[in-house]
């Protein structure tokens, strides 16, 4: 659609901008200020310049959490977009089944994130817990809250319990977006089921594919609420992925400092994978307008 | 296409994979506390409603769902009185720097809360805010706008600027063509939004619990300091998260035409 050019516009802008530099610029320049300075007791502030920096670079603690970071979003991704590929093409397309299935899919994605968190403990543990249980009593040594690989295999089976659903909506609005022309034009052909996918589905989700993929890329990478009710970030520090390990420096023992060094760096991270994002976004847009 | 039997096993798996946990839950909510650490049952054997009276009687549980919804609601009328004519703006108009703007907007949706907490802390301690209804609603503001400005946005883009035209031809001004004309037509988007903003607002822990300590505590802190405390009590635990499971439930079978489509942001 043409745009015009309207410069009074902005007047409708304005009550967005001004809402959002409250609750953005000012507490991000908060955190500027602090990341160049040192503080005594809260109240007295000295500065120190790139020190913060130059030490959290250095510091091993950094680079773990970014590590275990970066495999946890690795691992869920690679589980939850085909997984939730395969659950939008199964879905009924239409009827009363149809609309079940998406509010039970839809279910977990309203679920306060500490409950989930909860939902599993009381899931998994091996005492209480039915899936602790029964995997214990087929005689597997299984404890979360012990074993590191345990902890990281329920984190992660938490996670796509809670999110694989995002993906399959997504990917079933692409679906259904399909005409149904095109499905009969290609069993005129007798295109085999995986052509079907390949050519028809796949190409049509494509837009809401990248969406899907970043969205859970980035929300993954602030992970915090679940795992750290699930395991606290343990055993030790297996599963204090990056947003954990931050709210305990900053929260926890108070290190404004480092903390706020630390979140600057977060926040450039993900800043350049939303600009990504949104490049990939506006290029898909401008691409299907062309079409 | 032939009917195959796959895709209902696939979606049958699925589906049980999603509900054993919450049904888990749900159970654990009617058993009393001898028999969740006691006995390993399948079914409730000493069927209890206690654990839910517990919640509806003691004030210090039943205020934090108040709490909740007081912030919450708040939060959703805020977001879509700015969002609404923002997405508008954006919709329709080019003007300098709207793509930097919209960017912008975009990233606040993607800062982690875990940078924002000890700031928000501060800033809405030094304006006398802390532990009200109101600051955890503006907090919530900063991912919840950009996603309504988005979604309203997409939705937006899909009625034909004719009517618009049309309509100031006719003789109405902005905002009465805006509330009379425009609102009512993307009803379903700013539905889709509402939801969102309610849903994200309604799940979100980190901020709402560093911004209160007792008059504003929403459920979901109520939930995490029982969890830090000694002596659990299970039973009660798993009944408080059946009920925040019960909004989100009725939120979503209203909007259930919509989900898939809002989920996809506009954007399909």
């Amino acid at each position: 659609m043409e745009k015009t050019t309207n410069q009074r516009a902005w007047f409708l802008v304005l009550p967005v901008l001004i809402l959002v530099a409250f609750s953005s610029i000012i507490p991000m320049m908060t955190v500027v200020n602090y990341s160049f300075q040192d503080s005594f007791g809260g109240n007295e502030f000295f500065w120190v310049g790139l020190e913060w920096y130059r030490e959290l670079l250095r510091s091993e603690r950094l680079w773990d959490a970014l590590g275990r970071q970066l495999m946890f979003s690795s691992i869920i991704l690679l589980i939850e977009i085909p997984l939730g590929i395969l659950v939008a093409l199964a879905m009924p397309k239409k009827g009363w089944l149809a609309s079940l299935c998406l509010v039970l899919i839809a279910l977990p994605l309203l679920i306060p994130y500490n409950v989930v968190g909860m939902i599993w403990q009381v899931f998994a543990r091996s005492d209480i817990g039915l899936l602790g249980r029964v995997v214990t009593d087929l005689g597997f040594s299984y404890n979360y809250t012990q074993d590191a690989v345990d902890a990281w295999v329920t984190v992660v089976a938490m996670d796509v319990w809670h999110w694989t659903s995002l993906v399959s909506l997504l990917c079933y609005a692409g679906v259904r977006s399909i005409p149904s022309a095109y499905y009969q034009a290609a069993e005129i052909d007798q295109a085999s089921r995986w052509s079907v996918f390949r050519f028809i589905e796949l190409p049509k989700m494509r837009g809401v594919l990248i969406i899907a993929v970043l969205l859970r890329f980035m929300d993954s990478f602030m992970i915090y609420t679940e795992p750290f009710v699930l395991t606290g970030g343990g055993p030790g520090n297996a599963t204090t992925f990056l947003s954990i390990d931050l709210v305990k420096m900053a929260l926890g023992q108070f290190d404004l400092g480092p903390a706020a060094a630390f979140s600057l760096m977060y926040f450039l991270v993900i800043l350049l994978v939303s600009y990504v994002f949104y490049t990939v976004m506006i290029a898909s847009d401008k691409a299907e307008a062309g079409q | 296409m032939t009917k195959r039997p796959l895709p209902s096993l696939i979606m049958l798996a699925y589906l049980l994979f999603l509900l054993l946990p919450i049904y888990w839950l749900v159970i654990m909510s009617f058993k009393p506390n001898s028999e969740i650490l006691g006995a390993f049952t399948l079914w409730p054997q000493d069927f209890t409603l206690g654990n839910y009276r517990t919640i509806l009687t003691d004030p210090s549980w039943y205020m934090g769902f108040v709490n909740s919804f007081i912030y919450v609601a708040m939060n959703t009328v805020i977001s879509l009185c700015v969002a609404l004519p923002a997405a508008y703006a954006f919709s329709r108009y080019r003007f300098m720097g709207d793509n930097h703007l919209f960017f912008w907007l975009l990233t606040n949706r993607m800062a982690p809360p875990a940078v924002f907490a000890l700031p928000f802390f501060q800033l809405y301690s030094s304006v006398n805010l802390f532990d009200t209804h109101i600051a955890v609603a503006l907090a919530h503001c900063l991912f919840n706008v950009p996603l309504a400005v988005w979604i309203l946005e997409g939705f937006m883009r899909g009625v034909p600027r004719e009517i618009d035209e049309t309509a100031f031809i006719d003789g109405y001004s902005f905002p009465r063509f805006f509330t009379r004309i425009f609102i009512p037509m993307i009803g379903p988007g700013i539905g889709v939004a509402a939801f969102f903003c309610f849903m994200f607002s309604w799940v979100e822990l980190l901020l709402s619990r560093t911004l209160t300590s007792v008059d504003a505590k929403p459920i979901t802190a109520i939930m995490t300091r029982t969890v830090s405390a000694s002596g659990l009590d299970w039973g009660v635990l798993a009944a408080a998260g059946v009920l925040t499971i019960i909004p989100g439930a009725i939120v979503i079978y209203f909007v259930r035409g919509y989900i898939a489509k809002g989920f996809a942001l506009g954007r399909v």
